[in-house]
């Protein structure tokens, strides 16, 4: 090579060591913000790391799938990291226990409403049916909801679409609107978050209070179990 | 930390390998989860098991406890390749534009206020029922 820093990007580029750099940096710097700014839930770092890489992948012209031969390496972390839920659940035993009940019937009425409030209000103002389908399981974590637009025949990357967002705006919007309800019941908030914005609800719930967190992770697990056979049968009765 | 992650990774593997074999909607490492904690459980139950990866918090560092806390640590990070994926696919919004994030704003919000209030209700008609003589 001579120096040419044409050939050096070229090279680079297609590398997955420059996009899991990319990845890391990114989001070292917006998780740096959202700390110097208390965690204030715009400074959300998923939503920042995504649109910078976002815009510079479109700059630099590279295609997502030579990008997520970098990425992939933190995107397998996923499955480990829910398995990793274990231990807060375990050393939260008590306060999990004790609350029993209470998840049980928020579990039914969380996702219920979930799945039911998309779909009517989808159909409302008159999405097209394919669209509407692929929202139905926009609350539960994206592997599990892809499974399930798949068996409904409708647009799986649409459905990660709405899922991603799902998961952003619940991050975002669970601190002030809890605040203004005057709720300080830290198991109830991560719970709600869990049911409605999955994983990046969870995250956020982490962010905020490590009781919070451990009842977020029990409900997104609960609601992927649930949504699972809820859409199929909520579809049938919604839409007909 | 070597072990414990493989102790992480086998939970996951046995729960894929349980979710594919027996066909139930549910991921595998939702499974995993399960497996870990019922481990954890027997470990305080059975003296036998509280070597390695889970020997327990009064062991060094490295064990199966802190290498999770260190996993879950940055949560947020690992959406973010899937969140870029999303970037890409910007398109597929703009055509159903406002109506779509209209509906998925709405569904959000009142998914939460709707859990978070039966989640209320339930505990306090709990404690009320225990407060009882």
């Amino acid at each position: 090579m001579s120096g040419d820093p044409f050939s050096l990007w070229v090279y680079l580029s297609q590398s997955p060591l420059l996009w899991l750099t990319v990845t890391l940096l990114v989001y070292a710097v917006a998780d740096a913000i959202s700390i110097e700014t208390h965690r204030h839930p715009l400074a959300n770092p998923v939503l920042h790391s995504m649109w910078i890489i976002g815009a510079f992948l479109k700059l630099t012209n590279t295609s997502y799938t030579t990008y997520f031969g970098g990425a992939q390496f933190v995107h397998f972390l996923l499955g480990p990291a829910t398995v990793a839920l274990a231990v807060p659940l375990y050393e939260n035993r008590k306060v999990v226990a004790s609350a029993i009940l209470p998840m049980l019937v928020a579990l039914a009425a969380g996702s219920v409403t979930a799945v039911a409030s998309v779909v009517l209000l989808a159909e409302a103002v008159g999405l097209p049916r394919e669209v509407v389908l692929s929202m139905a399981p926009k609350s539960v974590t994206a592997g599990v909801a892809m499974g399930i637009s798949e068996s409904l025949h409708a647009d799986p990357s649409l459905t990660a679409v709405a899922v991603i967002l799902t998961g952003i705006m619940g991050a975002i919007t669970v601190t002030p609107l809890m605040n203004r309800m005057g709720i300080m019941d830290y198991r109830a908030r991560g719970f709600a978050v869990g049911i409605a914005a999955h994983g990046i609800g969870t995250a956020r719930a982490f962010q905020v209070d490590a009781v919070a967190g451990v009842f977020a992770g029990i409900a997104m697990s609960l609601n992927a179990l649930v949504t699972s056979l809820l859409v199929p049968l909520a579809v049938t009765l919604l839409l007909r | 930390m070597i072990a414990s992650l493989s102790l992480i990774l086998l939970c996951q593997l046995a729960g894929e390998a349980l979710v594919r074999g027996i066909g139930v909607p549910v991921p595998g490492p939702v499974i995993g989860l399960m497996l870990l904690l019922l481990l954890l459980l027997l470990r305080d139950r059975f003296a036998v098991l509280a070597r390695g990866p889970l020997r327990g918090e009064s062991g060094e560092s490295g064990g199966v406890e802190s290498t999770s806390r260190g996993l879950l640590a940055h949560l947020s990070l690992l959406f973010v390749p899937a969140g870029v994926g999303v970037v890409q696919k910007l398109d597929l919004i703009v055509d159903h534009g406002a109506a779509f994030l209209g509906v998925l704003a709405i569904s959000v919000l009142v998914t939460l206020v709707v859990t978070v209030a039966t989640f209320i209700v339930a505990s306090r008609l709990m404690t009320r029922e225990e407060e009882r003589p």
